[in-house]
Order: structure tokens, then sequence, then C-alpha cells
């Protein structure tokens, strides 16, 4: 009575289905999900956000204080020279205490994303499992995660960039007076903020892509699971 | 029942065995089993039974150590994890002990994400997620957050959410566990209602008497083997009214059920005493 048909034809009948109707990974609804999860997590948002804020803003603080320095006294400017991540690797060059500092600040802010992620994740078992007995394809999942830390890197480094710059600016109007104004190279020192929001949205969907794996590779099975 | 006879599930000798310190840990010790389309199947019994893997097994969520699962006569073992995700998205509807909506989505965004994952537009997902609210009974609270909903509520939610996409079978782990009686009746009706209305097989692992009442078949669980296969028939069991509790129902059996419900509802007694442990 059973084999009315055989395994073959009906492994054959379900990926012809499969052809003509594909499982989608919608990014509108990713996104969706992504900033509601940060909504309802606000606070703890703002701590994440706030470790990538002060390692971007020391980044950029020590960029543009260089930039400054090298308008007021040029004569000193030896090694350090050009614009963009030219400029940067230079000045890490002839710095090396300050490279150290600015490297161990960025480690502790993708460290501090990574765990901050691996949480997320394991708060959410069941929620993922759930989504992949829905139909989520892994890809869906990965694209959640870093979404979320994405936006985070984006918001923190962006803020960072802006609030760094603006006290080497204070300090360098404090130090050598408005006439300073007239001589700081603008165009260097946006191009540092832009740099500087990048570089941090780097490390933190680097600190994420771990934890975003992980998630992805949740079986859903852990949905039934009725403790954790 | 003609032209329904054709299997929705089958399994051939599954063993599951599970690394547990040294050795091994055998959940299920050769299972072998028949579902038919549009059955309404109740799988029970005792705690660490292996009722929980056998279940996952018939779901696709897990793959056996031994032994074949057909899905519509497909091996599942044969799959990879798209086409995996695919059958999960298309071809099971699965309803949880404790709901599992997603938090941050309305009831309406629940019910239409399966559908999103499919493939379908928007407004072809909103359209159809109105209707499937509708037929459980919360057309009206499409808008409202799980938080905003009770436990039956959200149980009817999942319930939609499992029929988004037209599944072939509806998975339910313990869909009455988490609500109190009369909210648990409410939903095995609706179960009930919608497998006859839609055709859909439905599978449902549970402890609670009055699913009994409405399942095709019981397949009794114990010690990682098919203890036995009751039809409905075989058995007359009353668990008694809406809002009766289950010793009432243990009661009624007695009185006018024959003796296969009698030794049913002395197996749940049974079991109730040895979960309690």
């Amino acid at each position: 009575m059973d084999e009315q048909i055989t395994h073959e034809e009906a492994i054959r009948r379900l990926r012809t289905d499969m052809k003509t109707s594909s499982v989608a990974t919608p990014f509108a609804t990713a996104l969706k999900i992504a900033f509601q999860s940060l909504r309802i997590r606000f606070w703890r948002s703002i701590i994440t956000i706030a470790g990538i804020f002060f390692a971007i803003a020391f980044l950029v603080s020590v960029l543009n204080s260089a930039v400054v320095e090298l308008a007021v006294n040029p004569d000193e400017g030896s090694q350090v020279s050009g614009t963009g991540i030219r400029f940067i690797l230079t000045l890490l060059a002839a710095e090396p205490r300050q490279a150290w500092l600015v490297t161990m600040s960025l480690i502790v802010c993708v460290i501090g994303i990574a765990n901050a992620m691996l949480m997320s994740v394991t708060e959410r078992y069941k929620e993922i499992g759930t989504m992949k007995c829905l139909g989520a394809l892994d890809i869906f999942v990965i694209e959640l995660f870093l979404l979320e830390s994405g936006f985070q890197g984006l918001v923190g480094s962006f803020t960072g960039a802006l609030i760094g710059a603006a006290l080497v600016l204070v300090s360098a109007l404090v130090k050598h007076g408005f006439a300073v104004m007239g001589i700081l190279p603008w165009s260097q020192m946006v191009i540092n903020i832009l740099l500087a929001t990048v570089i941090g949205l780097l490390l933190t969907l680097l600190g994420a892509s771990f934890p975003a794996y992980r998630a992805s590779q949740m079986p859903p099975a852990d949905a039934m699971r009725t403790e954790v | 029942m003609a032209g329904t006879q054709e299997n929705t599930v089958r399994a051939r000798a599954v063993r599951k065995r599970f690394p547990m310190g040294e050795g091994y840990l055998e959940a299920l010790k050769g299972i072998d089993l028949e579902i038919k389309r549009g059955e309404y199947i109740s799988i029970m019994g005792p705690s660490g039974s292996g009722k929980t893997t056998l279940f996952n097994m018939i779901g696709g969520l897990d793959k056996p150590s031994d032994g074949t699962v057909y899905i519509d006569e497909v091996d599942i073992a044969q799959l990879d994890a798209y086409e995996l995700a695919w059958l999960r998205c298309r071809k099971i509807g699965y309803i949880f002990q404790t709901f599992n909506l997603i938090p941050v989505m309305t009831a309406l965004e629940n019910v239409t994400l399966p559908m999103i994952f499919a493939g379908l537009s928007n407004d072809e997902a909103i359209s159809k997620g109105r209707g499937l609210l509708d037929t459980v009974g919360l057309g009206e609270r499409w808008q409202h957050k799980p938080t905003e909903l009770s436990g039956g509520q959200q149980q009817r939610v999942a319930i939609a959410r499992s029929f988004a996409n037209d599944p072939s079978i509806i998975l339910a782990d313990e869909p009455t566990a988490n609500l109190d009686l009369k909210t648990g009746h409410d939903i095995i009706e609706l179960l009930r209602k919608l497998n006859k209305e839609m055709g859909v097989t439905i599978i449902s692992n549970t402890h609670d008497p009055s699913m009994l009442n409405v399942s095709d078949r019981i397949i009794w669980i114990r010690d990682g083997r098919v203890d036995r296969i009751e039809a409905r028939s075989d058995i007359d069991i009353n668990v008694g009214t809406i809002g009766g509790d289950v010793l009432g129902g243990v009661g009624s059996a007695d009185s006018h059920g024959g003796a296969a419900g009698k030794h049913a509802m002395d197996r749940l007694t049974g079991e109730a005493t040895n979960t309690g442990e």
C-alpha cells in the first residue's frame, strides 16, 4: 500500500517545485526586525554604541590633532604626509605610542561588540529557531545580526568622529586663538571623520561576524526548547 | 477517505543516538510509522520516552542516526540546508508550546513572515494574513504585539502563522500545555476545525487528554519505541465538558468508556504521576 511513488520520483517532484518557488531573503523585513530589536533593547544598544563612540572619538582626535599641529607648525612635519589612509598610516608609523593606544582602543571596541552580539544571539535562541522553522535561510539570520550591529556601528562611529573632531577644534581654538581657523586644512579633517566612520563600521561588522555566523548555524529544533 | 490514503509522513526503523558522557543515549530504538494525509495524530508518552525526538524527526528539524524519515515520500536526510528551509517554509507549519511569536512584530507581521519568506508580495501577504487572523478569531487584533495578547490569543496567532503557506503538515508541540483548560479546549477545537476544512495533516505532541478525543489515531511512545497505536474508533473516552477537570474525565471514562478507553486513561494518570516525580 505504500510506495505509490518511488523516492526518486518524489525528490524529483520536490526539486521541480523548488525551481518554480524559491525561499526569499527579504531585506526590508530583515531591516525592520533589526530596528525593532534595537528599539526594544534601547539602553543596551546605547551602551554598545557608546563603546564604539569612544574608540572612534579617540581615533579622530589623534588624527585631527596631528592635522592641526602640522598646520600650525608646518616645518616639523617630517614623515607624516598625504591625506586619508596614507596620512593615517604615516602618522601611526611616526608616533608608535599613539599607534599603540589607538590600536588597543579599537581592539577593545571590537571585543565589546562581539560580546554584546553574542549575548543578543544567546538571548534570542528561540526567536532564531522559530524563524528557521518558518523557513528563514541561514543568510537571512546573518543579515539580521549584521544589520543590527551595522546600525549601531554607524551611529556610534559617526557621532564619535564628529564629537572627537569638535573637541580637537575647541582645543585648537583655545591653544592658538581664532586665527587658526584660517590655516586649518578643512577637507583633510572631514576626510578623517569619514574614514574613521568607515573604520568603525567595518570593525563593528568584524566583531559581529562570528556571533552572526553562530546564530545562523543554530538548529531549528532549539525553538522547541521550553527552557532558556 | 477515498483518495486520501497517501502517506504524508513515513518513518522506517528510525533510530536516534545522542552522545552522552563516554557512550551514547539511544532516544529512539527503531520507530516505524505511517501517517496518512489529512489525519489528526496525537503522539503521547511519558517524559523522556523520546516523543520530542521523534517529533523533531518528523518535522524535518533533526535527522535520524539510522533509518529514514520520508515527508511526502522524500527522504529528508538527502536534502541540503536550502531544501530543508524550503520544506519548512512551505510544507510544514509549526505550533509551539510556548507560542514563539516574534516579540518585536505585530500579530499580522508574525503571520505574514513565512509568506514573505515564500516570496509573496507585501499586499498579497497582508490580505492573506488578515484572512487567516479572521479564521482564528483575531481579525480585530492584528495590530497587537504578542505582549498585548493573552496566551490563548498568542496561540491563535501562532496557528494562523502555521497555516501561512498552506502547508500539508502541521506539527504542534504540546500546543495546549501552557494554556488553561478552557482555552486549551478552544485551541483543540480550532485545530480540529482547520484539519477538517483544509484537509491538512495535524501531528501533535501532547499530554492533554482532551486532545485524544479529536485525534484520528494516537501513537503511544514508550522507551524509544512505538508502544501501541490506537485508532479513535477503538477507544471511546469522554474527558468531560469544558471546564471539567482531568479527574472528572477519568471518572466518565470509567463509567461509560470502553475497556481500551479506560486503559488509555490509566496510562495518562500513570504518566501524570511519572512526570510529577
